[in-house]
């Protein structure tokens, strides 16, 4: 079986500078697929191509088997949700939502009827008549997204879909859309610059930068086990520690740290040996804190408090480390408690399962 | 900051008052029983009178409103066309000369526009045997061509302002890039569009330089008409079609700030 | 700043596999271009060949460029007699003079006006910016007209004066270069207005306080924060009102009288009352190589204000 959209060798050169360098994707169908990155990585110039906006200096897009490479945006089975939403300001609702299904040359009456389908699953139906300045931000969203789906697109493409939505707005917005996907079925391309919307929705992340892909993965996988220190880095917070590899195991390894102090275990996922100086990550959320010793085969680091913020629900503090190194804890706030559980200066232990660590692969 | 905002207030009121004094004094005086334009012999209205008897003039007025309406509309046709090019089209061969072509008639001083355009149609003349009488089209043609310019710098602005997702989305959910241009572009830059036909039907019906060179006997616009009463000095009849013209463009650009003030602001 | 995009509908035809939509592409640059090239550019080579031709008695007055044999037929002669003759060369200085004059006049004026219309709250700007633009929408030829009726001898203004004690005999302004200043003052003025206050519309209020409040002193405030904003309109403005007030032939006649030297007027006299043709085409000639500078600074500043607003 071929998958859904295949997108093979792709670059964009704009003169000397390279948006795009020689990516390959494979996007199943049916999938809710982000791609995320900071701005300049590519992600925009890559979705345009996608959408027929820009054509790419070499490389090929398939499509449900169809190659798509130089294919107008009027001819392609693609529908894009614009970053401004791109709602035509001298056309009501209806209208907007009509355009695509006019131009397809549907009948009157047909379209009609699709149009009111279409505005009760983005639940504006009452609003049909508005003009988009009478119109806030999100219903103008809907309105760009009935616009889209009502042409019953292969894929559909969405740009920064969240970006302008405060945060409660963007919490519903979220949801809705996964469940609108679920029910239609179509592919969901998503390009985004937030972590957290990539990983709430999607079904896998493509994490870029420079042009290429870091990592292809489920939000799992990438959290989990990111490949380099950018993937690890981009998505939440993470500590590193560099070392010398001393002992490989069947699943584990003992590095030896210089900043840490210590011989410090780790999840072994490529073939390292003995003496490699390498990179290991562990996140915030997984090292324990406590004022005694831990007295376990856990990994075991003598640090002092050097600060410590308050967050409702958990609690973060920054340890330093014998060596000056900042290691940065993140713990659920389990417990009511009237007083801090540690201060400034306190004297603590950091600790963490062996297989919290993983090795950064570069 | 006090003496500052002083200053610039008493610059604002001079300035304005020696824009509109001359205005002012002119309707004044349309009133004047006298025929010495200029001494006060008592009030009268004969001078309109004796305006709207005046076949000449009323021969002249509607030649320059004919002149005017035909060199607006095609002036709007080819300066949003221009303006398209300028603003969508990128870079192609020629885009330079293009770009300094379409905005030298606006500096362009008129007698050297005149003398040019008017050597053109001598050559072309002398070349094909058209034009034979200078006149109506001759006229048209020119002030077509400054026309379009200002049109086409209008519209410029406005279509580089809009946002071109409109375009984008459009085409994206099947529009052919022509069919885009109806459907969306138009409609929106239409204000412009207006904006640059007024424009160009005013600059039409003012202009007395260029008309002078590429008219022919026979055909003599308004402006040309009160240019040789004037050249005498001062008359009162002129006066009473300066008032009348002062009154009827007042009146016209009051409705106009009132109409789109009471519009609320389009994308 | 992620790489910019193609230009949308336009950009998208310049692919090959959409040959279909480049035909209206082609289509929507031709006609303009065509027109302009007729009609605009093709009349000054003509202008050029006339004024490497001799007047004759004959309809069209002046000579073929090229003889019957074929050998070119064209010389200098007229821009050698404008060179050498002194009356041509003070009347392009003059007419250099008077527009220097009027658009430092226009500046004076046109500035602060601009100024405090941008510093006005919105409704009263858009009230103020009509005020300026009415006048010019009321025919230019009746404006100046309304001038001849002010300065005259019997007019408004010596009228007002006698009536004031402050002369006895009534002054002449008529037919002086004066009066043609205050013409060309008047009918420009909004020329310069309108650009400066597009510059000066951009400026934040917010950061002349913050610089005074910090110390500065009103001028250098001026200096720092403003001029900059101010400089391209500044420009703009400046050469729309120096290059057209160059070659002005209706102003200088009918407020200057029909002998003031100005350049506009002696080619209108050329051209008609001495039905002196090629003259007339070298005199505009070297005018319009006079301007030539001008023209392309203008066209430089209005390119780079439109990439400073984009």
């Amino acid at each position: 079986m071929t998958h859904f959209i295949r997108i093979k060798g792709i670059s964009k050169r704009f003169g000397d500078f390279t948006a795009v360098d020689n990516v390959d994707l494979d996007i199943e169908q049916g999938e809710l697929f982000s791609i995320l990155g900071g701005s300049g990585c590519g992600k925009t110039t890559l979705l345009r191509m996608l959408a027929g906006f820009e054509i790419p200096s070499s490389g090929k897009i398939e499509i449900d088997g169809v190659d798509v490479t130089h294919q107008a945006p009027y001819d392609r089975p693609v529908n894009m949700m614009f970053q401004s939403y791109a709602v035509f300001p001298h056309m009501n609702v209806a209208k907007n939502v009509a355009y695509g299904l006019r131009k397809e040359g549907v009948r009157r009456t047909e379209t009609t009827k699709r149009v009111d389908e279409m505005l009760e699953l983005v639940q504006l139906t009452e609003l049909k008549h508005r003009k988009p300045d009478q119109l806030s931000g999100g219903q103008r969203q809907r309105v760009a997204l009935a616009r889209a789906l009502i042409k019953r697109p292969k894929v559909l493409l969405l740009d920064e879909p969240l970006a302008a939505l405060d945060k409660k707005l963007r919490e519903r917005t979220q949801f809705e859309l996964m469940n609108i996907q679920d029910e239609l079925g179509i592919t969901f391309v998503v390009v985004t610059h937030d972590q957290e919307e990539a990983m709430t929705l999607s079904g896998r992340i493509a994490v870029m930068d420079k042009g290429q892909f870091q990592q292809v993965g489920t939000p799992k996988e990438i959290y989990e086990f990111p490949n380099n220190r950018f993937v690890a880095d981009f998505i939440g917070t993470i500590n590193t520690f560099e070392g010398v590899v001393t002992v490989v195991g069947d699943e584990e390894i003992q590095v030896y740290s210089d900043e840490a102090g210590e011989s410090l275990t780790a999840l072994g996922r490529q073939l390292v040996e003995v003496g490699q100086t390498i990179e290991i990550a562990v996140r915030p959320e997984k090292i324990f804190v406590s004022k005694d010793k831990p007295d376990n085969d856990d990994v075991c680091i003598e640090g002092v408090v050097d600060d410590l913020g308050y967050l409702g629900n958990r609690s973060l503090y920054r340890i330093r480390l014998g060596s000056g190194k900042i290691v940065q804890v993140s713990s659920q706030n389990r417990r009511r408690s009237v007083r801090r559980f540690l201060e400034w200066e306190d004297k603590v232990w950091l600790s963490w399962r062996p297989r919290s660590a993983v090795v950064l692969l570069d | 900051m006090k003496s500052q905002s002083r200053f610039i207030l008493s610059v604002l009121s001079f300035g304005y008052a020696f824009l509109y004094i001359p205005l002012i004094s002119v309707v004044v005086y349309s009133f004047n029983d006298s025929r010495l334009a200029t001494v006060w012999g008592g009030f009268s209205t004969r001078w309109y009178g004796e305006l709207f008897r005046n076949e000449q003039i009323i021969d002249a007025l509607l030649l320059s409103l004919k002149i005017a309406v035909t060199s607006a509309t095609l002036a709007t046709l080819l300066g949003t066309m221009s303006g398209f090019v300028l603003a969508r089209f990128g870079r192609f061969k020629g885009r330079t000369l293009f770009s300094g072509m379409i905005t030298s008639p606006m500096v362009m001083p008129e007698v050297i526009t005149g003398l040019s355009l008017l050597l053109l149609f001598v050559t072309l003349q002398q070349l094909t045997g058209w034009p034979g009488q200078r006149g109506f089209s001759t006229i048209t043609i020119a002030h077509t061509t400054f026309s379009m310019a200002y049109v086409a710098v209008i519209v410029q602005s406005r279509l580089v302002a809009m946002d071109e997702s409109l375009e984008e989305a459009a085409m994206d959910l099947g529009g052919r890039p022509l069919r885009v241009v109806f459907d969306i572009t138009l409609p929106l830059i239409a204000p412009a569009m207006i904006a640059g036909w007024l424009l160009s039907f005013t600059l039409s019906l003012d202009d007395l330089v260029i008309a002078s060179f590429v008219s022919g006997p026979g055909s003599t616009t308004l402006p040309m008409l009160i240019f040789s009463k004037v050249k005498l000095g001062v008359s009162p009849d002129i006066n009473a079609l300066a008032s009348i013209i002062i009154a009827a463009v007042s009146l016209g650009v009051a409705i106009a700030w009132l109409i789109t003030r009471r519009k609320p602001a389009a994308s | 700043m992620e790489a910019t995009q193609c230009c949308g509908i336009a950009g998208l035809m310049s692919d090959p596999a959409l040959a279909k939509d480049e035909l209206w592409r082609r289509i929507a640059v031709a006609i303009p271009y065509l027109w302009l090239l007729v009609f605009f550019l093709a009349p000054f080579a003509i202008i050029l060949k006339i004024s490497l031709a001799d007047p004759v008695l004959a309809l069209p007055p002046y000579s073929p460029s090229f003889d019957s044999d074929g050998s070119p037929a064209m010389s200098l002669n007229n821009f050698s007699f404008l060179l050498s003759d002194k009356l041509y060369a003070i009347t392009y200085l003059r007419s250099v003079a008077m527009a220097l004059v009027t658009t430092l006049l226009c500046l004076l004026l046109g500035f602060p006006m601009a100024y405090g219309i941008a510093r006005a709250s919105t409704a009263t700007r858009n009230l103020l910016l009509l005020l300026i633009v009415l006048p010019f929408w009321i025919s230019f030829l009746l404006r100046v007209y309304a001038w001849m009726g002010l300065l005259n001898n019997y007019g408004v203004v010596n009228n007002l004066l006698i009536w004031l004690g402050v002369i006895d005999q009534p002054l002449q302004i008529m037919y002086t270069d004066f009066a043609t200043a205050i013409g060309l003052v008047y009918s420009y003025l909004p020329f310069m207005i309108l650009p400066l206050y597009a510059s000066l519309e951009r400026m934040d209020l917010d950061l002349v306080d913050a610089a005074q409040d910090l110390g500065a002193t009103r001028s250098r405030a001026f200096w720092d924060i403003t001029w900059p904003l101010a400089k391209p309109g500044t420009i703009a403005g400046c050469l729309l009102v120096f290059i057209p007030a160059m070659g002005e032939y209706v102003i200088p006649y009918l407020l200057g009288g029909p002998d003031s030297l100005f350049i506009g007027r002696v080619l209108f006299d050329e051209f008609y009352s001495n039905r002196d043709w090629p003259l007339a085409s070298a005199v505009a000639i070297v005018l319009l190589m006079l301007l030539v500078v001008p023209i392309v600074l203008l066209q430089r500043a209005q390119a780079r204000n439109k990439e400073q607003s984009a």
